[in-house]
């Protein structure tokens, strides 16, 4: 059964009902259970469980600290091009926007990469908005291939490929892929998405199956808060997790969280989601998926980022640029969002050790995608 | 204590410590010293074998401790085997910690895989230390292809649980021609102690180290939980019977 028989099963508006209506005992009873089932983690999303935020960021910070221990994996974006052929509403990439477009050429590429390398990266994510005349396959392929001398993992977060397009990505060296659906509203997601090739929520939807079926390593799933209700988004995000981690258990998990920032465009986002309701989801994602990655991005600010730590973050970006070529250059083509942390990766990794953690920067190796040479 | 000896090298310490989770070098090289352990297992992921200036690599004194490169990450026995033939051509003893875990969340090894690359990597002169289910017929299998250990979970990794896979370590342990440490799960020095009361050759610990309030301190802890056990192991620990045995029989007569 693919994820979108599962997710079809559910009406939003009923699922939203269901959790509004858990009870301060239906949340006990989710914090006793050692495996969490569907009615648990409704409980803990509920509007019942704030009065447990508490418990809930205790029993996620054990958990975590059990299974991943005092580590955080950094990681860093490059965003190879802002070319975009959609016009997500809440986007700073969006084709209505008038900013200047750009796409960089494999040296200016290598020149990211090498200033990512130099701060001691090794695991990186290379970024591009959705315009598969000028940035298509190939093109990814090449920059993979150019910058995987320097890194030990990398990922991609680009438009949704055919099953084939991610065995030609794994076959470059490209060992992971992060995919948000944005919201699991149908609805909210075609108001959302007014034209262009995103437009096609179940293609989207089945995007971490297909690059399952290619054998990428870690897939990394999410949705934008603020767009839809988060208890609800939330909700189907945990399915889509177990759903991945039952269906593909080679592959590694991770999920994310990334709240809407400003961009060019002023998308006022519908359903803010306040950093109680932040703390809340990452929790209950934490108890219900006690083995995936939960990753923190630089769109949250820097005291909270410190706060967050401890409640199941495993994964963080540090001193990321959201525009192409932003780390070599001064002028760089416009962001595709305003980052809320700017501390240098030194400074990130400084705070980590301060905090008793250890900031990991090789937790993979490139050997693992090499073909016997003799 | 009594030495261990794997494939002809002697080990004073019967504890052996993972290097992963720790808050810090500095909390890992803590614990290491704690626990008096002699063999440390590194994740080769989470190393520049090739750079020498690695700071995982830096903080591990080379002449003190065995560096036990493990294969963690490995979905198959090719990338196993990759793996250790680069630690190797790194320049690291050929002594590998053998793990193959298709599934990235209970890291549950996959006995096809691990028999098969043991069985390569022996061929190839490898002192392979095998990760395996506490499976007494796996342990067979490994030991025929000539592993120098089998290193049995007492439960699954990082989950502190203890042995509970008691009864299949007992077959293990008794029918072993090669040490057996008891890998993975172990969470408190009494589980170590329990471990080698019944016999078990050595024990691997490293979350309960990595996740301890004080890694240098529980490190000690689990050396005295494992020489306990060890001592009372070569003492000959009474046995655990159901049944009430008078000590001065009742029948004795009998038998004069």
């Amino acid at each position: 059964m693919s994820f979108k028989e599962v997710i079809q099963k559910y009406d939003p508006m009923q699922v939203i009902a269901e959790i509004e209506a858990m009870t301060a005992a239906d949340v006990q009873r989710a914090l006793a259970a050692e495996q969490l089932d569907n009615r648990d983690f409704m409980a803990l999303l509920s509007p019942a469980a704030e009065d447990f935020l508490e418990e809930m960021a205790q029993k996620a910070h054990a958990i975590t600290l059990r299974r991943f221990g005092r580590t955080i994996l950094l990681y860093a974006p490059i965003y190879l091009s802002n070319e975009c052929h959609n016009s997500c509403l809440y986007c700073g990439f969006s084709v209505n926007n008038p900013i200047p477009r750009r796409t960089l050429n494999l040296d200016e590429i290598e020149r990211d990469a090498r200033i990512l390398h130099d701060q001691g990266f090794r695991h990186i994510l290379l970024l591009t908005g959705e315009a598969p005349g000028k940035v298509g396959n190939d093109f990814i392929a090449a920059a993979a291939e150019r910058i995987r001398p320097l890194f030990s993992s990398i990922s991609i977060e680009v438009y949704p490929m055919e099953t084939e397009g991610y065995k030609e990505m794994v076959a470059a060296g490209v060992d992971g892929l992060t995919i948000y659906q944005e919201t699991y509203d149908p609805e909210l997601y075609q108001k959302l998405h007014p034209s262009g090739r995103k437009r096609d929520y179940n293609f989207r939807l089945a995007t971490p199956e297909r690059a399952g079926e290619a054998g990428l390593r870690r897939i990394g799933i999410g949705f934008l808060l603020g767009l839809g209700n988060f208890r609800s988004e939330a909700f189907f995000a945990g399915l889509h997790g177990r759903y991945m981690m039952h269906n593909y258990w080679r592959t590694l998990l991770s999920v994310s969280f990334p709240r809407l920032r400003p961009a060019e465009g002023g998308f006022q986002p519908p359903n803010p989601v306040s950093d109680r309701q932040f703390v809340q989801l990452m929790c209950a994602m934490r108890l219900l998926l006690n083995d995936a990655g939960l990753v923190l991005s630089t769109r949250e600010n820097a005291e909270l980022r410190d706060n967050l730590l401890p409640l199941g973050v495993t994964q963080m970006s540090a001193g990321s640029c959201t525009a192409p070529g932003g780390y070599g250059e001064e002028d760089s083509a416009t962001e595709q969002f305003a980052i809320d942390d700017d501390r240098t990766p030194a400074e990130i990794a400084d705070l980590l050790r301060a905090r008793g953690y250890d900031p990991v920067w090789k937790d993979w190796d490139g050997a693992f995608l090499q073909k016997e040479t003799g | 204590m009594d030495e261990l000896i794997i494939a002809g090298r002697s080990f004073n310490s019967r504890l052996m410590v993972g290097t992963g989770k720790f808050a810090s070098n500095e909390a890992m090289v803590a614990a290491m010293e704690g626990s008096g352990s002699e063999i440390v297992t590194v994740a080769l992921r989470r190393v520049d074998v090739d750079n020498p200036q690695d700071s995982l690599l830096n903080h591990i004194d080379l002449k003190r401790y065995l560096l036990l490169p493990n294969t963690s990450g490995a979905r198959n026995a090719e990338e196993a085997i990759r793996l250790a033939r680069i630690a190797r051509a790194a320049g690291c003893e050929p002594w590998i910690k053998l793990e193959v875990t298709p599934d990235p969340y209970y890291l549950l090894p996959d006995p096809i895989e691990t028999l098969k690359a043991a069985e390569v990597l022996v061929k190839e002169g490898f002192i392979v230390l095998p990760y395996i289910n506490a499976d007494p017929v796996l342990a067979k299998h490994m030991q025929e292809v000539g592993t120098a250990t089998v290193m049995p979970l007492g439960a699954p990794i990082g989950t502190n649980k203890g042995l509970r896979t008691r009864d299949n370590i007992a077959i293990i342990i008794e029918q072993a021609i090669v040490p057996v440490v008891v890998d993975a799960g172990l969470g408190a020095p009494s589980h170590a102690a329990e471990a080698m009361e019944m016999g078990a050759d050595a024990v691997l610990v490293n979350t309960a180290l990595a996740v301890a309030r004080d890694p240098g301190a529980m490190g000690a802890a689990f050396k005295k939980g494992v020489e306990a056990g060890r001592e009372a192991y070569l003492a000959g620990l009474g046995k655990q019977q159901d049944k009430a045995e008078a000590s001065s029989p009742l029948t004795g007569f009998l038998r004069s």
